[in-house]
């Protein structure tokens, strides 16, 4: 056999490797399906400075500074147009009653509608901010609502929770919101 | 009844491809030979069987059959007759059935007038046709049946996605159904050809013809679907590079190859084992994107029918039938002994470089295509779209398409370029001249630049190979090859002017404003409602005119279906020679003004009619070989026949 | 009458899903006026992902989100940031994944490796193919 027929022989089997290893992409692909969710990469970064107006007569506006004085909380992106946010009010209600303060940021929704919201399934959040052009959910990596992000004493983002909270996850986010601490 | 018949015909279909396999198979063995006078009739019923469970399908359709699940959940009895039609294939299962259909037509056909092959080539191939189809026959039956009942009848329809209603699109599935499972035609013969060690210029010349039609209808299918995209969507682009896009684009790269290469084996026994790999490759291409699409792994605005459970059963089919054919080439090719020599100045050589840089842009579109899948594996996203395809297609098209400028004009065997390098001044001037013209005059990316300089180039150098001819004496395939290389010339032409020269205007206009667009004045009159037969719509009434003369009335709608519940964007279009003026409505702003989104896209038309060309080319090229090929049966037949005669 | 026929379709136009009952932000529909500014940030909008969407750019969607970005983008943009930076800005909360232009990075570098290995492939075959014309079949 010539040295030409001799080299050419691996060449023959490079299309049948190929789609071996596109049948072990598919495969992976199927069995463990892409999470569709984008998560924020700002896990570990500085809230960015914003101050947000307030969303309801009834709470104040929103602002970076309230989450550098030291202590832990919860920031909850909502909309009364989101209805896994009603589903999550419970839960929210429940991590406040635990001792959890929960600052709010309302995405591009009236003041009439977030007040409806709030009426119907009750207010657990300190503060609200009314987030017109979503300008703060962009700047903290939130691509949808709801979510809640764990922010700790000096405005370091840790932890995001993307979707709304289940009462089976209600202990996880009191955990993250204690790891904060340190 | 009509859906039972429809099912028991599926059945029956699905048996006779089992007995076409058994037959087949066993004909090719020293004891079997007998069963092979079978095969031919078998394969054609299998066809007409399938054709008529089709049939059934578009009947219930028609009748809008509601105690059918496919109906029920698919169509909608206010809907349009045409529409009723198209629905038919316009969901997983009905496709999947024209899927199945079109394999079966083809193979009837390809028993029932091949005639240019040995025998047990023959029967070698039409076992190959039924081993594939039986794969999709189970897929149907088992997990997609089309046929199914509903125990309780719905009072309406769930309708047809209103994004499918329309002309084009409705069209657009069967016409590259018959591209792409056309291909399997291929895919057979290379197997009967690797099977019983047959490859060489009679295996090529059989199937060319074929490939070349699945080539055409590919080629058709796939602009019908972009120009759809284009008018349809909204957003003015053409391509995406979406996988669902990709999924249909790398058959037909494949096919491409496969056509040039087919070509050389025919004319010169070389390139054998290019030729019988391109076979396998190209249907396998289809599969892989009928795999795609319907598995729902891939994120894509296109994705019709998700379901992974499904996409495991198609997976499971590509790991037998792909994996099997490319075990066969690996094994057999390497006997296939090599074909003639051939000098790298050559007209064999420019084919090996085209078949070369085909390949490459079609690993470079499934490698992007499958990126991300690799990257979720890792935990990782990552998005990869036209800022990546663009470039990396272009590096291996531009050469390509140089090449193609002067690869007609080389001799067969061995060549040189100095030959040939009078006759390629011209379209080298061109293409310098006009890339210096736009360089200096306009500050347009890299990218559309080259891609001017090489259409106005390779549009001169496309018909260099009639110089000197008699042009009625010139066979049809070489008018093919010009018109279709012309219009790839064409088709770059307008992708190119699109990219460079296009300007959008956004405005929130109000009624009674006039807004300039490019050459355009938009004279915005008002807004009124209007119904259809199941939408209702807002449509702006609005004159155009270009460059101050007389005016077009152009009515752009923000369009609502009701069942199921979307709302659609119809543009309106002004076409003219030298482009296009693409309007969309938007929504309406708290202050009583209109969004208005406007483009002037000079020779974007040229896209869609370079590709109708490169169609064109195709079938003339596809007249001209079976009008020499029935010329050459009539002359064997008379020869045979003389022959007789003597010996009486 | 004409007029309350067209609130109410307008009113209906509305999608069923889940949306927010603002207007969209101010430059979200709104190009900035220096047309060569405007150029630039479409040519950014082009290559940055709709993050609610299946697959599709910024500038092609309808989402209210994408809106949103749209908006942002224009206003820096207007205010003259240089686009590379914004779409750093955006790709240090999102990730790669919100970017269609690909970067060379640890992730994406085998989709740049890919063509240097076509061609170094190409060129292996074709010499062998043509090497070989001196050697006996």
């Amino acid at each position: 056999m010539s040295e030409g027929q001799k080299a050419s022989r691996w060449a023959l089997w490079l299309p049948l490797a190929i789609f071996a290893g596109f049948i072990g992409l598919a495969v992976s692909g199927l069995l463990w399906p892409a999470d569709r969710n984008v998560a924020s990469t700002m896990i570990g970064k500085p809230l960015p400075q914003f101050e947000l107006p307030a969303a309801v007569p009834g709470r104040p506006g929103l602002s970076t500074a309230d989450f550098t004085d030291g202590k832990p909380r919860l920031l909850n992106v909502f909309a009364s147009w989101c209805i896994p946010c009603a589903l999550e009010a419970p839960q929210l209600s429940q991590l406040e009653a635990a001792g959890a303060e929960i600052h709010a940021v309302a995405i591009r929704d009236r003041t009439e509608d977030v007040s409806l919201f709030l009426k119907r399934y009750g207010n657990p959040f300190t503060r609200i901010g009314k987030d017109d052009i979503s300008a703060v959910q962009l700047g903290i990596g939130s691509s949808g609502v709801p979510e809640t992000f764990v922010i700790d004493g000096s405005g370091i983002i840790r932890y995001q929770h993307i979707g709304d909270i289940r009462p089976e996850q209600v202990p996880m986010i009191l955990e993250k919101l204690k790891e904060a601490q340190r | 009844m009509i859906a039972e018949f429809g099912l028991i015909a599926l059945w029956l279909a699905a048996a006779l491809a089992g007995l076409q396999l058994l037959a087949g198979a066993l004909s090719l063995t020293s004891r079997g030979q007998v069963l092979g006078g079978i095969v031919r009739p078998v394969a054609v019923m299998q066809g007409v069987l399938c054709a008529l469970a089709f049939g059934a399908l578009i009947v219930l359709f028609l009748q809008t059959d509601l105690s059918v699940k496919l109906v029920a959940t698919n169509s909608h009895s206010a809907k349009p007759f045409i529409y009723k039609l198209s629905g038919t294939w316009g969901n997983h299962e009905g496709s999947m059935l024209l899927w199945v259909t079109v394999m079966g037509l083809a193979g009837s056909f390809v028993a029932l007038i091949e005639r240019r092959l040995p025998e047990p080539t023959m029967l070698a191939t039409l076992a190959g046709q039924a081993f594939v189809s039986l794969g999709f026959y189970a897929f149907l039956l088992a997990s997609s049946n089309p046929f199914e009942r509903l125990p309780v009848p719905p009072a309406e329809g769930q309708g047809l996605n209103p994004l499918l209603q329309d002309v084009g699109l409705a069209f657009h599935p069967p016409t590259l159904y018959l591209g792409y499972v056309g291909l399997s035609v291929a895919f057979s013969f290379a197997i009967g050809a690797l099977v019983t060690r047959n490859v060489g210029p009679a295996f090529a010349r059989a199937m060319r013809p074929w490939v070349l039609g699945a080539w055409i209808f590919l080629t058709l299918g796939i602009s019908a679907g972009s120009y759809w995209a284009y008018y349809e969507l909204g957003w003015g682009g053409w391509w995406f590079w979406d996988p669902v896009e990709n999924a249909s684009l790398m058959p037909w790269l494949a096919a491409t190859a496969l056509l040039h290469s087919a070509s050389v084996l025919a004319a010169r026994n070389a390139l054998r084992a290019w030729t019988v790999m391109l076979g396998v490759v190209a249907f396998s291409m289809s599969m892989v994107g009928t795999f795609l699409v319907r598995s729902g792994i891939l994120t894509s605005v296109h994705a019709f029918a998700v379901d992974p459970e499904r996409g495991s059963f198609i997976l499971a089919l590509l790991v037998i039938y792909i994996g099997g054919a490319l075990t066969l080439f690996a094994v057999r090719a390497s006997t296939v002994t090599e074909g003639e020599r051939f000098a790298l100045t050559s007209r064999e050589g420019a084919l090996v470089f085209n078949n070369v840089m085909l390949s490459a842009i079609l690993g470079v579109v499934l490698f992007g295509t499958l990126y991300p899948l690799m990257t979720e594996a890792f935990g990782q996203k990552v998005s990869v779209g036209p800022p990546y395809f663009n470039p990396m297609a272009a590096l291996f098209a531009v050469p390509m398409m140089i090449v193609m400028a002067f690869g007609p004009l080389l001799r067969w065997r061995q060549d040189n370029f100095a030959r040939i390098r009078g006759q390629l001044i011209l379209p080298a001037l061109i293409s310098v001249g006009v890339a210096a013209g736009l360089f200096a005059a306009e500050a347009i990316g890299a990218l559309p630049l080259i891609g001017l300089a090489v259409a106005a180039g390779l549009g001169v150098a496309s018909l260099l190979p009639l110089r000197g001819r008699n042009l009625r004496r010139t066979p049809l395939p070489v008018w093919g090859m010009v018109l279709a290389h012309f219009g790839v010339a064409v088709t770059l032409f307008g992708m190119a002017s699109e990219s460079a020269f296009s300007v959008e205007k956004l405005v929130a206009a109000r009624v009674g404003q006039t807004t300039e667009v490019g050459p355009w004045q938009v004279r915005f009159v008002e807004i009124q409602p209007v119904a259809g037969p199941n939408w209702t719509a807002l449509e702006a009434d609005m004159f155009a005119s270009y460059r101050g003369g007389a005016e077009v009335e152009i009515r752009p709608q923000a369009r609502s279906f009701w069942s199921p519940p979307q709302m659609t964007s119809e543009s309106a279009l002004v076409t003219r020679w030298n482009g296009q003026l693409y309007a969309v409505l938007g929504e309406e702003t708290d202050d009583g003004r209109w969004q208005l989104r406007l483009w002037w896209k000079p020779f974007v038309t040229l896209i869609w009619y370079g590709s109708i060309l490169i169609a064109l080319g195709g079938l003339l090229a596809l007249i001209g070989r079976v009008a020499s090929d029935v010329r050459r049966v009539v002359a064997r037949d008379k020869i045979a026949d003389r022959r007789m005669e003597m010996a009486k | 009458m004409r007029t309350l026929l067209i609130a109410l379709l307008a009113l209906f136009a509305v999608p069923l899903a889940a949306q927010d009952s603002l207007p969209p932000a101010p430059y979200a529909n709104r190009q900035i006026e220096d047309p060569a500014l405007e150029a630039k940030a479409q040519e950014l909008m082009e290559t940055i992902r709709c993050l609610k969407c299946q697959s599709q750019t910024i500038s092609d969607s309808d989402a209210p989100m994408a809106g949103d970005m749209r908006s942002q983008i224009r206003m820096r943009i207007a205010t003259g940031e240089h686009p590379e930076v914004i779409r750093a800005w955006l790709v240090e909360r999102y990730g790669d994944y919100v970017s269609y232009s690909p970067r060379i990075t640890s992730l994406t570098w085998p989709l740049f490796a890919l063509p240097v290995v076509l061609i170094a492939l190409s060129l292996l075959l074709l010499r062998r193919r043509f090497r070989g014309k001196g050697d006996a079949s």
